[in-house]
């Protein structure tokens, strides 16, 4: 628990920190509907090669973020594999061909197709990934709810998401404080009991998280009630800045890169590009 | 869309803060990669104290700051997750906790999560899976079922327990009875 890997901002000089949030979320979602839209190898191409190249202007460097790399990369290994387990000839179906390169076992064959499907899946993680990983770095969390508010959310979502992440820290030191109070006390939630036993274990440490925390927001929320949140149709805030030119130049490359890519993604009526026909 | 209440503005945050924190805590299984997913049993307890457009929205926003800092948010389970709140919510909606809590309303419960649950990850996570990431038909479904499946036990015996052991709270608050 002492060392979870969560990723947090990362206040550094650069291009990409400053972009106000706004622009980041924009580009943020239409990178991630880009991507999870396409599955054409030349766009992903083209999108990994940006993807890479924005991470580089934004000076957080590879080492901040081992971690959540780290994850990542175990996320799509497994992923692979379990496409792979279940569906080996998937990439045969999808691309209409089959070029078998050898023979593992029984139905488990190595196909050129599979192969490319498998090339194409990882990419679309690859394409999001830094973007996304950058968003969550780049972003101050308290402009965050701003720039939510700007794009037209409701502020009051705004706000809840703002909340969540305030209180994130808060809540985590809790269940550490409690989860160290109650294994002192011979409560135990390692792989050392039975699975149905942690469960009951963990309800010990969870009751007392809860409980503190519907207090939590009694007192949270009447503290906004006493100040007369919500009494008004909008908000201003004060993390909110101005778009610059450069913010305009980011929405634009962002809405260059969402039509471009929408327009070779449905071009010829299929989301793949298949160069085995 | 109704205004949502200054209360449910702040559970909506805590919650969420409580969903990403709980799924940072992974209790292992004896089933490689998998773990019990702590955080929907109190995304289910949240939906039934506060309603559906909290559960709903826990479960959104909890989800994408788990997977947006961990490795980039893998949409169709997040929308998966805001359902099993909203699902959760609505079906218990109208279920006072605070007055008590008997059988029917623990069945009541326990009925809206198996469904919250079967729907959203034998069903809507998958569905998305194949409209989003086109990966094949019988890993999602098998994956689904499985995620599924330990979701139903987990919210079904931690979130039960902590209901109950909630309303008895409530409930122990009001009472004159010195006795238990």
């Amino acid at each position: 628990m002492a060392n979870i890997a969560i990723l947090s901002y990362l206040k550094r000089d650069s291009l990409v920190h400053e972009l106000t949030g706004t622009t980041k979320l924009i580009f943020f979602i239409a990178w991630s509907v880009a991507t999870m839209v396409t599955y054409d190898t030349r766009v992903l191409v083209v999108l990994l090669f940006l993807s890479i190249v924005i991470f580089k202007i934004s000076k957080v460097r590879l080492y901040d973020i081992r971690i959540v790399l780290g994850l990542a990369v175990i996320f799509v290994v497994l992923n692979n594999l379990f496409v792979y387990l279940f569906a080996p000839e998937y990439g045969v179906e999808l691309y209409e061909s089959r070029t078998v390169l050898f023979t593992i076992a029984g139905p488990y064959t190595v196909t050129l197709q599979q192969l490319f499907y498998h090339l194409n899946m990882t990419m679309k993680v690859a394409c999001v990934v830094p973007v996304a990983l950058l968003f969550i770095a780049c972003t101050d969390p308290s402009e965050f709810a701003a720039s939510l508010a700007s794009i037209g959310v409701s502020y009051r979502i705004g706000y809840s998401v703002s909340l969540a992440l305030r209180y994130i820290p808060d809540v985590q030191r809790e269940y550490h404080n409690i989860s160290q109070a109650q294994q002192a006390r011979g409560i135990d939630l390692s792989g050392k009991d039975k699975v149905l036993t942690r469960m009951k274990n963990s309800v010990a440490i969870l009751l007392p998280l809860v409980l503190s925390s519907l207090n939590r927001i009694e007192t949270v929320s009447n503290a906004m009630e006493l100040r007369g949140f919500g009494k008004d149709k909008k908000r201003t805030w004060y993390s909110q800045r101005k778009m610059q030119r450069n913010d305009w130049l980011a929405i634009a490359l962002a809405v260059v890169v969402f039509v471009a890519d929408m327009t070779i993604t449905f071009w010829d009526g299929s989301r793949y590009y298949n160069p085995f026909l | 869309m109704k205004k949502l209440s200054v209360k449910s503005v702040v559970a909506i945050g805590i919650g969420a803060a409580l969903f990403f924190v709980l799924g940072k805590v992974s209790i292992p299984t004896p089933v490689p990669n998998t773990v019990i997913s702590l955080q929907y049993a109190v995304e289910a307890v949240f939906a039934t104290l506060f309603g559906p457009i909290v559960g709903m929205l826990i479960g959104f926003i909890g989800h994408t700051l788990l997977d947006a800092t961990s490795y980039g948010p893998w949409w169709s389970w997040i929308i998966a997750s805001a359902f099993v709140g909203l699902v959760i919510g609505v079906v218990t909606m109208k279920m006072e906790i605070g007055e008590g809590l008997d059988t029917k309303k623990i069945v009541r419960f326990n009925v809206a999560q198996v469904i919250a649950h079967l729907l959203a990850w034998g069903l809507v996570a998958p569905c998305l899976d194949i409209l989003i990431y086109k990966e094949p038909l019988e890993k999602l479904f098998a994956q689904g079922m499985m995620a599924g499946i330990s979701n139903i036990i987990t919210t079904g015996i931690v979130g039960t327990l902590l209901l109950v052991a909630y309303a008895k709270t409530v409930v122990r608050r009001g009472s004159l009875n010195k006795e238990d």
